[in-house]
């Protein structure tokens, strides 16, 4: 048996309850037993000091890219969630572009496994909506759920046809799951690599319009209110997109929706002088769509931050701007990233943060976890929003290091993950507690 | 030693200053003078190497580059990308790599990605010289047609020209729109939607939709290359349309209250893009365009390998003009 934890004196933050004062957590068989102060303790107990942290509940990130099976020389399911360990995120959902892609029991089974067996943060598998992400058929939603998946997705693959999103989301009702719907009209996006605007004409490089997005956000809005399914719009990057989702949650439909770190934080310009690591799908944007996430995110029309974590190897970026792959990892500066530029920033509260990245993304999720209620699983970040650090991509925990983020100076990061009472960072802590 | 007048390589006129700008057209026209010489040929360049790698097809450019090259006493190789270890999956980098190790001192580069040049530079010693880098930038071409803009009306500044086609797609538009807005002239552009990068009014350029209007509102139009796969790909309708709509026609020259000064930086496509009367007609420097072409690349090769400009009369060595 593991001892009794007590995190002793921090500032408690639990959005799930409105929760935000000093307090101690007491951390037994792996649950959190009791939030308060003047907890009484039980034998054994190790008191941790977390004065000037802050204890929430574990981060969770609906959508990140873990390349097992596949591609286990860029990341691996242990790799991925050691370095959602390190960010601060107790769960993290795959999705199913691997090779071969996540579109049956057997694989989705096979990820829950892999999960298990690194025993850090919990992995959750995210479905194809089709066959082979083809676009075609229908994946087989009831037996992926009955093996582990949580949402389905043709993440990376846009689901061209309006009929097949139209039966995914009444199909998904069965089971009530989330389809994750990373939108781009593909005819429209073709050959596209950032953003167009006034840096893809000078810079002479295909753009990917903002209509291309808002295209299938305003059509799958529609879908979703036509079949009542519950549509999770991926990666949110435009002004556009932002008002088509306010006007679709005003009419009450089932519509949730993410946003990077980097589309909150970064423009079309870190692509100047060709810097492969600002490619990614969706392109960064103009300042004035930076500036309408951010409010959306505030308001609550975005419900949450995810980092769309996507790892490449070193020399895939080191490539004419054409050639290079979309997607930066993200796990490992999700939190220090959106603290430092939002919350120190003046537009989020901590507590409004923690909710973003914690909270919301487990509700729209339907995932236990984002939450500090006495009787949940003991999943806890404490966070340190002084700390200064300066990113290091040698340093990461994940196997890939192409971040736009290198070299930034950022306030805050994840001190002490516990998954289910047990600690999974920083690594090498006493775990026999 | 003082620091090199243009930095170490050339990507695009959009990194140049207009005194270096300025620079450059000063120093070729010394080197002018040797392209007319019976030998042709100067010591600037003597030892040095120089590799034009050329990642897509090009005549007239790479040929401009060579005699260029060789006219300076370079020694040169060609590659060119099919039949090479590019065609074998070699990467942009591990091709420079290669080529840094064999001691080179520059590098022309042709590649169709944006951006190539750039990539290159940074990540080797020698001089890298951008040959056309996708859609981005061709800037000796921007050049050469500066040059020939200037020795044509004597000025730069002032002047009204329009590039007139496909500017979406096309890297001579860029080097032109910065090069002539750096110089002081006001850039005009002209062609269907389709083929106009969105946003470029934002680059200070006038807009127009209609042929009739940019030739009257021009003192010069540079015509581009319709890449004919562009009405294959959807961007116009058909090539007969495209003439009909947007062709530099005689007719419509001659409807001009002023004379216009006619450029293509080739190669062209007659009776699509341009009409051949046009095209051959007494106010086309199409062809000085390309004799330019030899003086300005002789005048980049010459400053980026070090050579002071003030000795670029000098530089063309001993020779008297006459058979030695």
């Amino acid at each position: 048996m593991t001892r009794p934890l007590l995190l002793k004196g921090g500032r408690v933050i639990d959005p799930s309850r409105n929760f935000d004062q000093p307090a101690d957590v007491l951390i037994q068989d792996g649950t959190i037993a009791a939030v308060g102060t003047g907890l009484g303790m039980p034998e054994g107990v190790e008191i941790r000091d977390v004065r000037e942290q802050v204890v929430a509940p574990g981060l969770v990130d609906v959508h990140v890219h873990l390349r097992e099976p596949g591609n286990e020389d860029v990341e691996t399911i242990a790799s991925g969630a050691r370095a959602a360990a390190a960010g601060g995120f107790t769960a993290v959902c795959a999705m199913p572009n691997t090779d071969p892609v996540t579109d049956n029991q057997a694989a989705v089974g096979f990820i829950v496994r892999q999960s298990v067996r690194a025993g850090l943060t919990r992995v959750y598998p995210i479905g194809a909506i089709s066959v082979g992400q083809r676009g075609e058929r229908l994946s087989e939603f009831g037996e992926m759920v009955g093996a582990g998946a949580v949402a389905v997705s043709d993440d990376g693959r846009p689901v061209a046809s309006s009929h097949l999103m139209r039966t995914a989301l009444e199909y998904a009702r069965t089971f009530d799951l989330p389809v994750a719907d990373h939108c781009e009209e593909p005819t429209l996006a073709a050959g596209g690599v950032m953003h167009e605007g006034l840096v893809s004409a000078r810079l002479g490089l295909k753009g990917i319009p903002a209509a291309a997005e808002e295209i299938m956000v305003a059509r799958d809005t529609l879908l979703a209110g036509l079949t009542g399914g519950h549509v999770h719009l991926c990666h949110v990057s435009t002004r556009g997109s932002v008002d088509i989702i306010r006007g679709a949650k005003e009419r009450g439909v089932r519509v949730t929706a993410e946003v990077t770190p980097h589309h909150l934080t970064l423009t079309d310009r870190a692509c100047e002088r060709y810097d492969t690591h600002a490619k990614m799908n969706p392109p960064l944007r103009e300042a004035a769509d930076v500036a309408a996430l951010r409010q959306a995110l505030k308001q609550g029309v975005i419900d949450c931050i995810a980092s769309d974590h996507a790892p490449h190897a070193y020399d895939a970026k080191e490539a004419a701007f054409d050639d290079a792959p979309f997607g930066i990892v993200g796990l490992e500066t999700a939190f220090g990233v959106v603290h430092t530029e939002l919350v120190l920033g003046g537009v989020l509260t901590l507590p409004e943060l923690i909710h973003r990245m914690s909270t919301a993304p487990a509700v729209a999720f339907h995932l236990p976890g984002g939450t500090l209620r006495p009787g949940a699983a003991a999943d806890v970040v404490v966070l340190d929003p002084t700390a200064r650090w300066t990113v290091d991509a040698t340093a990461f925990s994940s196997k890939s290091r192409n971040t736009p983020f290198a070299g930034r100076a950022l306030t805050g990061r994840a001190v002490l993950t516990l998954v289910g009472g047990k600690t999974v960072h920083p690594a090498g802590a006493p775990v026999d507690r | 030693m003082t620091a090199p007048p243009l930095g170490k390589d050339l990507v695009g006129l959009e990194d140049l200053s207009a005194d270096q700008i300025r620079l450059i057209l000063d120093t070729a026209e010394p080197f002018k003078e040797v392209s007319e010489r019976p030998i042709k040929k100067v010591p600037a360049l003597r030892g040095k190497t120089i590799v034009n790698l050329f990642f897509e097809a090009s005549t007239r450019t790479r040929i401009s580059f060579e005699f260029a090259e060789k006219r300076l006493s370079a020694d040169t190789v060609n590659v060119a990308a099919s039949g090479s270890s590019v065609d074998k999956g070699e990467t942009l980098v591990d091709t420079a790599r290669n080529l840094e190790a064999m001691r080179i001192d520059m590098v022309v580069i042709r590649h169709p990605s944006s951006g190539a040049a750039a990539f290159l530079g940074d990540r080797i010693r020698s001089n890298v010289i951008n040959a056309g880098d996708g859609q981005h930038e061709h800037p000796t071409q921007g050049l050469l047609d500066l040059l020939t803009i200037r020795d044509k009306h004597g000025k730069i500044a002032g002047l009204k020209v329009c590039l007139v086609g496909d500017v979406l797609h096309s890297r001579v538009a860029r080097s032109n729109i910065w090069g002539l807005s750096k110089l002081g002239a006001e850039v005009g552009v002209c062609g269907p939607d389709t083929l106009m990068p969105r946003g470029i009014e934002e680059l200070g350029v006038c807009r127009f939709r209609r042929i009739e209007e940019a030739i009257e509102w021009a003192d010069v139009l540079n015509v581009l290359r319709l890449q004919l796969e562009r009405m294959e790909m959807g961007f116009i309708p058909s090539v007969r349309e495209y003439y009909r709509v947007f062709g530099v026609t005689a007719e419509r020259i001659e409807k001009a209250s002023r004379p216009l000064t006619i450029m293509h930086p080739g190669p062209m496509n007659r009776g699509v893009e341009i009409d051949s009367r046009v095209a051959d007609g007494p106010h086309s420097v199409i062809l000085d365009q390309v004799t330019n072409g030899v003086a300005v690349r002789m005048a980049v090769l010459y400053l980026l390998a070090g050579g002071r400009p003030e000795l670029a009369d000098a530089a063309k060595g001993p020779g008297t003009g006459g058979p030695e």
